[in-house]
């Protein structure tokens, strides 16, 4: 009964009350006797226990894939806002007297069902008498392929590099409006590009400012407590009671009418840098409440730092990632603070080009019923805030790598 | 509970009166007055400005006094219930703004209220269906709700109900019945057309409702109270609406606070894509052309509205929930 026991072995406690037939030979390991032995890691565990806080970080983001995508998509734009030149088929002013509200062409890859070099069909125009509006046909008999890395639009890059190379144009004596055009016959699709060098740099500009003001407030208010942190306190409740975008629109609308583009674009991002700040200020203020009990707080205190190099050597780097995170989640609001500021007429105006000041054109019913098309800009400010909203989202979760 | 009551009330009046500073710092600020940028237009036109009742105007006006007693007589006049007076529209602010509040206070609130009516079945559907096909969906469309300016979404809206249904569905009730008194037909008017500005308006504020509903009900989920009263055998749903849910709807009520601003920043916009009588265009029109009494006295009154929003709503949370009310008698 033992004997089976013991051979067919799953019960390991049987093992102590069996009595082995032979006696078993005394053993001993010839190794050097290690203690740690069960606490030795193999190489892979190494890797992960011993990861850095930003190598954690960057396994924690990459399993979020859509914050991931989100990254990617907001890298291909940023890179994209410094070659606008080169992107947008034609010039940001360039007028096209002959095709003004030209609709969408859409472009062709087979030509009599054989795959053919791209291109669109050229416009017949005329003039609709009765309804007193143009309209565009497109020619199926009027092919013009689309040229591309080729000679355009002559441009000054960065206002700096002169040059004229685009990446796509239209065929010689040929039109390529991919989104249409506006009521000046300006290519919508170039506007578009030209418009994301301001209306993604607002949001950065201004959370620039917004994260300075929270750190210096928030920091303030945190670390003193007391008084100083009861009056900062309220003062932030006072700025979050007002509905932000009436207020956006009163500072806006301080803004004098004779300032230069640049000057009013500077002017509107202060303005929207000013309001947001009072959410990092308290993300800030809570995290210092709590940190600053901390024993290496302490510890610094006692060794004589400064408050400046309290906060600003110990205490911030510990939640820096905190805020970059919730910093990535106020650019949209900023955005969109941008682009309804412009459209309302208050914010950036021409010649300034961004997505919202596209967009003010297309207030009115009539446009958008007939030219639906400079609705456009709408696509590329969604995709934008979304982009923000999923990679904050991401940067977020992975911002504290040790829970 | 009436000392939490009696300091909330107190903690609102300071930050009335700095609201009322802020506001009127910035009515002020941009150089000149309503009636120097009027002479300018004017004359830019070959006009001729009527000059003596511009000077007795600013005389009753008091905009030859110092700022500060400007700023006592605004604020002395707002509490007894007068805004002052409108240059732009040549008549009392409470007459010209008057409908035109009642009609934002409707729109806003039915809005709120719209948004708890949507979100509480959504929010509570998809987080006992964690996971499940409709739960992304739902999420997804959240995410869109939340990342789409709600002026855009009116733009879409007006072109997709152009497109489809070839109406217009601007204003917010039959043009027959403007500028006519209140009756029953122009009050069932506006119910049939308030519905868009309030989808447009409340559809980033549900979107965020429903997350932040989900989670927190998703959080009590998992708790040990839920595993025992379940495996008690209480029915799925008894279970659900006893214990988990009720603690899960704080935020509905704290989050009026939040809500507030956002619902009354985004009616501005799309009252003027959809051109609503709301208060949205007028503020847009007195800022631009400086009519200090108008503008002042609207955002006063939509800071006021947050304010005391926010007052209901503490109050609400505190007689919900008993550790807000200790906590805040304890932290004395």
């Amino acid at each position: 009964m033992n004997d089976v026991n013991f051979s067919s072995g799953p019960a390991e406690g049987a093992r102590t009350f069996a009595v082995p037939a032979t006696p078993v030979p005394h053993y001993v390991s010839r190794a050097p006797f290690d203690p740690y032995a069960v606490d030795r890691m193999t190489p892979a565990q190494e890797r992960f226990y011993r990861a850095a806080p930003i190598v954690l970080m960057w396994w924690r983001f990459r399993r979020h894939k859509v914050a991931v995508a989100s990254g990617i998509l907001l890298i291909v734009f940023y890179i994209g806002i410094l070659f606008c030149e080169f992107l947008a088929p034609y010039g940001l002013d360039s007028r096209h007297t002959d095709f003004i509200y030209a609709p969408p062409q859409a472009v062709h890859f087979f030509s009599d069902g054989r795959l053919a070099w791209p291109y669109v069909e050229g416009f017949d125009y005329h003039l609709d008498m009765t309804d007193l509006r143009r309209v565009y046909t497109p020619d199926p008999k009027k092919p013009e392929p689309i040229r591309f890395l080729c000679r355009g639009d002559s441009y000054s890059w960065w206002g700096v590099v002169p040059g004229g190379l685009h990446l796509a144009c239209p065929a010689q004596g040929g039109t390529l409006f991919l989104l249409g055009t506006d009521r000046l016959g300006r290519d919508m699709l170039s506007r578009i590009i030209y418009g994301a060098r301001i209306s993604l740099t607002v949001g950065l500009v201004g959370v620039a400012i917004s994260f300075t003001l929270g750190i210096l407030i928030g920091g303030v208010a945190g670390y003193y407590g007391g008084w100083t942190d009861l009056l900062i306190q309220r003062g932030i409740e006072v700025v979050q009671s007002f509905p932000h975008l009436p207020l956006w629109m009163a500072l806006a609308a301080i803004l004098p009418v004779t300032w230069s583009p640049i000057l009013v674009y500077f002017g509107i991002t202060i303005i929207l840098g000013m309001i947001e700040w009072t959410h990092l200020a308290r993300a800030v203020r809570g995290k210092l409440l709590s940190l600053r009990e901390e024993d290496f707080c302490t510890a610094a205190v006692l060794m004589g730092a400064r408050p400046a190099r309290i906060i600003g050597r110990h205490l911030l780097p510990s939640f820096m990632s905190h805020l970059i995170a919730s910093a990535t989640l106020t650019v949209p609001s900023m955005i969109l603070g941008e682009t309804a500021l412009s459209f309302l007429g208050l914010g950036l105006r021409a010649p300034i080009t961004s997505w919202g000041v596209l967009l003010s054109e297309a207030q009115n019913i009539s446009v958008v019923a007939l030219y639906p098309w400079l609705m456009l800009p709408v696509i590329p400010v969604i995709l934008t805030v979304l982009a923000f909203n999923f990679l904050g989202d991401g940067l977020r979760d992975a911002a504290d790598p040790y829970h | 509970m009436l000392g939490y009551l009696v300091r909330r009330i107190l903690i609102m009046i300071p930050t009335l009166i700095a609201i009322s500073i802020v506001i009127f710092i910035i009515i002020n600020l941009p150089p000149g007055n309503y009636f120097t940028t009027y002479i300018a237009e004017l004359q830019s036109q070959g006009e001729h400005a009527n000059l003596a009742k511009i000077a007795f105007l600013e005389q009753e006006y008091g905009f030859n006094k110092p700022l500060w007693l400007q700023y006592l007589y605004w604020t002395v006049g707002l509490l007894h219930g007068n805004m002052g007076f409108s240059f732009l529209y040549d008549e009392p602010v409470t007459r010209v703004v008057g409908d035109r509040l009642i009609l934002t206070f409707l729109v806003s609130f039915t809005t709120i209220l719209f948004t708890y009516v949507v979100a509480f079945p959504i929010g509570v559907y998809s987080a006992t269906h964690q996971y499940s096909l409709s739960d992304y969906l739902l999420t997804f469309l959240g995410f869109l709700g939340l990342a789409t300016p709600s002026f855009l979404f009116a733009l879409v809206l007006v072109y997709l109900a152009h497109v489809w249904f070839g109406i217009s569905i601007g204003g917010l009730m039959d043009p027959r019945y403007l500028d006519q008194p209140w009756s029953w037909g122009k009050a069932l008017s506006v119910f049939a057309h308030i519905w868009i500005p309030v989808i447009v308006i409340g559809t980033a504020g549900t979107a965020a409702m429903i997350r932040r509903l989900r989670a927190n009900l998703l959080d009590e989920l998992q708790k040990q109270y839920v595993v025992t009263a379940r495996a008690k055998g209480l029915p799925p749903l008894k279970l659900l609406f006893k214990y988990p849910l009720r603690l899960a709807l704080n935020p509905f009520i704290s989050d009026i606070g939040s809500l507030l601003p956002h619902v009354i920043s985004g009616a501005v916009v799309v009252s003027v894509v959809l051109s609503l009588p709301t208060t949205g265009p007028m503020l847009l029109e007195a800022l631009r052309s400086q009519d200090m009494y108008l503008a002042g006295s609207f955002l006063m009154f939509m800071a006021f509205l947050t304010v005391v929003g926010v007052f209901l709503s503490d109050i609400a949370l505190a007689m919900l929930d008993p550790r807000i009310r200790f906590h805040a008698t304890a932290g004395q």
